[in-house]
Formats: C-alpha cells, sequence, structure tokens
C-alpha cells in the first residue's frame, strides 16, 4: 500500500458572517491518495477536536456529487482542479505530495459566509422561488407520451436540469453572476410544453430577483460553464438572454 | 417604473445596450476602414480628401456621426458603470488564489483594460485629425486634369494662410491627406497607433462574438461562423488600420 502523504492546508477560517476572517495554516499526515477531499477534511477535523480546537465547518451532504451542497474553492477554482466534479468526488491523489492547498469559500457579495468555508446560498433559493417552477393541478397520473416532446428538446431539458444549484457558476465568475444557474433553470422548464405556459413571467421575475440578490452582470467569459461540475454549457444563457428580451419586449407584462 | 426602464436597467438589459452599441461601431470600424483605404490612392490624396469632405459636409452623414459620438458615449459609461457593479458583486474579500487562466480567455476577462486602450486612442485620434477638419486650420489643396485625364495637385496654387473663401473654388479642399502623411512621420504617434490597434484586435476577439451571445444569438449552425468571423475580424480590421500610419512612416 502506498504510503500517506502530507500536505499544507492554508483554510478560510471565519467565526461569523461579521466578523473578519483569516487564513490559517495545517499540516495534515498520512492521507491516502485514495481519500476522498471531504474525509481529509474529516480527518483534519478529527485532529482538531482532539486537540479541543474548533473543528473547520464545512457544506456537504450526499458525498455522491448530486446534492451540491459541497462548495470549496480549491487551489483557485470552484470544486477543485479536475473536470466536471464536485469537491466531494475530489480525491487525494489530484494532488502531490507534500502540496499547499489554498482553500476558501464561495466568494460573492449574494453568498455571505456563515462560518469558516460555509455561504448562505439561500439566494439561488428566491430565486427558484421567484418563477422556477411550474403551476398546474396534481390529478392522476397521465398517460405516458400523453404530451408529445421532441427527443432534442426532452435531451436539451434534461442537460439544464443537471444542475444542482451548488453555485460554482457564481464562483468562478469574476463578476459573481449566475447567469449560468438562472438560465439552467429557465431552460429546463422553458423547453417543455409543462413549462411554456408561465415562460415569460418566469423569465422576468426570475432574472429581477437574480438582480435584486446583487448577482453580477454577464460578461460572457465562461468562466461558469468551464467550472460547473455538471457540464452546464452558454447556450443556455443565450436563451435566458432570447427569454427574457422576448418577454420584456413582447410580452404583456 | 415603466417597463422599459426596468428591461434597460437590469443585468440583461444593461449588457443588450452594451452589445447594441457594440455592434453599432463595429459597423462604423468597416465604413471607417474603407473610406481611409483611399489614403493608399496614388493620386496625391484627391480621392481621401475628397471622401473627407463628403464625410465632414453631407447632412446626413453629419447626422449619423452625432449617432456615433452618442454610440461611443453610451457603450463607455454603460460599460464602466457595468464593471463598478460587477466588482462589488464579489463582496467584501476576495480570493487569494485564482486561476482564471484555467476556465477563460484572457482577452474575455480584460475588456475594461482593452477598452480604456481604445478610448484613450480615439481621444487623441480625434485631437490629430478630426479636430483640425472640423474647428482647425488645415493645409489646402487645389487639383486638377492633367492632359491624360488623371487628377493631380495643381502647381500654380499656392495659399498662405486658411481661408474659407478659398475652400469655396472647385477642386480646392482641406489638404487632410497631407495632415496624415505629416502626422505618421513621427515615430512615436506611429507605435502609439500600432499598439492601440493591438488594443483594439483584443477587444474584438471577445467583443465581436460576445455581442451575439448578449443578443441570444447561439446557435448550432451559425455560432462557429459567427465566431470564426469574428476572429477574422478582430485581425485583419485592426492590422489594415495599423498598416496606415506604417505605410506613411515608411514612405515619408
Amino acid at each position: 500500500m502506498e504510503k500517506g502523504r502530507t500536505y499544507t492546508l492554508k483554510i478560510w477560517r471565519q467565526n461569523n458572517s461579521s466578523s473578519k476572517g483569516a487564513f490559517k495554516t495545517y499540516t495534515i499526515e498520512n492521507i491516502s491518495p485514495g481519500s476522498s477531499f471531504l474525509e481529509m477534511l474529516d480527518i483534519l477535523n478529527n485532529e482538531l477536536e482532539a486537540k479541543g480546537e474548533d473543528p473547520v465547518h464545512f457544506d456537504h451532504d450526499c458525498r455522491e456529487g448530486i446534492c451540491g451542497m459541497c462548495s470549496l474553492f480549491v487551489n483557485g477554482r470552484p470544486h477543485g482542479p479536475e473536470e466536471e466534479i464536485t469537491a466531494c468526488q475530489l480525491h487525494m491523489r489530484s494532488f502531490k505530495d507534500g502540496e499547499t492547498i489554498v482553500i476558501e469559500p464561495w466568494r460573492a457579495k449574494a453568498f455571505p459566509v456563515i462560518k469558516d468555508l460555509v455561504v448562505d446560498r439561500s439566494a439561488f433559493d428566491r430565486i427558484i422561488q421567484a418563477g422556477g417552477f411550474i403551476s398546474v393541478n396534481t390529478g392522476p397520473l397521465p398517460d405516458a407520451n400523453e404530451i408529445p416532446i421532441p427527443k432534442q428538446n426532452a435531451d436539451l431539458a434534461m442537460d439544464a436540469a443537471a444542475c444542482i444549484g451548488c453555485g460554482a457558476c457564481v464562483a468562478a465568475c469574476k463578476n459573481a453572476s449566475a447567469m449560468l444557474f438562472v438560465s439552467a433553470k429557465v431552460s429546463q422548464l422553458a423547453l417543455l410544453p409543462q413549462g411554456n405556459a408561465e415562460r415569460k413571467r418566469r423569465a422576468l421575475a426570475m432574472v429581477d430577483q437574480m438582480d435584486q440578490e446583487g448577482f453580477g452582470a454577464c460578461s460572457n467569459t465562461g468562466a461558469c460553464a468551464a467550472e460547473c461540475p455538471k457540464g452546464i454549457d452558454l447556450t443556455n444563457i443565450a436563451r435566458l438572454n432570447r427569454e427574457y428580451l422576448t418577454a420584456s419586449f413582447a410580452g404583456a407584462e | 417604473m415603466s417597463w422599459v426602464k426596468k428591461t434597460l436597467s437590469s443585468t440583461i438589459g444593461r449588457k443588450l445596450l452594451v452589445s447594441l452599441t457594440g455592434i453599432f461601431l463595429i459597423i462604423f470600424l468597416v465604413v471607417h476602414l474603407i473610406g481611409n483605404l483611399q489614403l493608399f490612392k496614388d493620386d496625391g490624396g484627391y480621392a481621401f480628401n475628397a471622401y473627407a469632405k463628403f464625410m465632414t459636409t453631407n447632412t446626413l452623414i453629419v447626422l449619423a456621426s452625432y449617432v456615433l459620438y452618442l454610440t461611443i458615449i453610451a457603450h463607455v459609461v454603460i460599460s464602466a458603470a457595468l464593471t463598478l457593479f460587477n466588482r462589488k458583486a464579489r463582496g467584501g474579500e476576495n480570493y487569494m488564489v485564482t486561476k482564471s487562466s484555467s476556465n477563460s480567455p484572457w482577452t474575455s476577462r480584460n475588456m475594461g483594460v482593452l477598452g480604456t486602450i481604445v478610448l484613450i486612442f480615439i481621444v487623441i485620434h480625434l485631437s490629430n485629425f478630426w479636430y483640425h477638419m472640423k474647428f482647425g486650420e488645415t493645409p489646402m489643396v487645389k487639383y486638377e486634369k492633367t492632359m491624360s485625364g488623371d487628377i493631380a495637385i495643381a502647381q500654380n496654387f499656392a495659399v498662405e494662410s486658411f481661408s474659407k473663401d478659398l475652400l469655396k473654388q472647385d477642386m480646392v479642399y482641406k489638404d487632410l491627406y497631407k495632415m496624415v502623411a505629416e502626422a505618421f512621420k513621427q515615430e512615436w504617434l506611429v507605435i502609439l497607433y500600432i499598439l492601440a490597434m493591438a488594443g483594439l484586435a483584443f477587444h474584438l476577439a471577445h467583443g465581436f462574438q460576445s455581442a451575439f451571445q448578449t443578443l441570444g444569438i447561439n446557435h448550432k449552425k451559425y455560432t462557429p461562423f459567427i465566431e470564426k468571423l469574428g476572429l477574422a475580424f478582430s485581425v485583419i480590421v485592426p492590422a489594415l488600420f495599423a498598416s496606415m500610419p506604417i505605410i506613411f512612416y515608411f514612405k515619408g
């Protein structure tokens, strides 16, 4: 078995949203290259607790890459150096023995730090509440294929629906823009007949909420799509621009 | 709030204005380039001076030029305001480490810097030529038809000082061509123009295709073409503009 690795960790520590944070350096030893990034942090926290110190707070839930809870900015990139994975799917084999790893929280005015690496992403929830739904009566189960949906649209909607709302797009964007997230949610519903009825109202309401939350404007750098763990692409942002502008100029509201 | 105001003050609405003004400026570049290519005609500057006269006296063109000034100001002001707004969206702390080179092109992240280079250039460029053409005194030139039917500079026309009355004479022009030729004998100015055109090239490399994305135009059939056209445009147009000071410098 390969011997354990040693890492120097520079971790953002911040007591609460109103206090000032700072980086703290830790050395961690005997880490298996097969351990996940979050397991490495668990080991660190065990050591900190054994010493009676405050453990590093970080968000996590499913640890299967589908819940969107983990939100670590690792060595300058959201979810770390690998492509299309979340931080929980990142493994220590991606880091050289003896490497210094800098771990920061998502940085955005709309995502205030709650503690250490945990940020408040309820801004995303409020955007969804503004229009990321369809208003239908839930009757009995409809027959399969009762509503015809072209395969191509179903695929595009499914691709957009892959968004887990982790906020990596906001974290990666130099403008802290939430356009990729909002565009994925708007696209997912606008592409399907069930979402069509409310598409104009939805685009207006969700963009309005996005602006109110204090996210920046999109300058088409593409950083969001490059860092998205679910591979949401920029055609969604173009679709959101279309949806919003059509709703504004051609809609009744 | 009226829907117009609401739309145009949203982040997408403000980007729409940046995109539309940008596309207008791209079209202007084409017009400006075609006009300036008259500099390369070997006719003592007749074609260029006649073109310059048309551009500064034709009512429609003069009206269009006011739209152009407004467009430039709008593009700059809205972009600058958006840049400040976007900076604030990051919040109080910034990242200690960022690897943005791994996820986005350099040009896309530096449109503000590149745009500022172009803006400074525009101010210098206008004070070099436009101001003198419009308000200042310029050298004057008279052309005549030669025996062979070509147009050449009339030798018997010598003016000591600038005179508006003389301009009313047939074939007498403000000699902007001579001003251009004189200006581009200065090494520093030639270098400045080349650097500014490099700035413009990088600004266009991102701006051209970004303008279409902002309009919501991203299509499997057209976007690859738009991207290639944008890249070709951002290389060819600034290169042709930059060739003017270079050629005049080595001719002069």
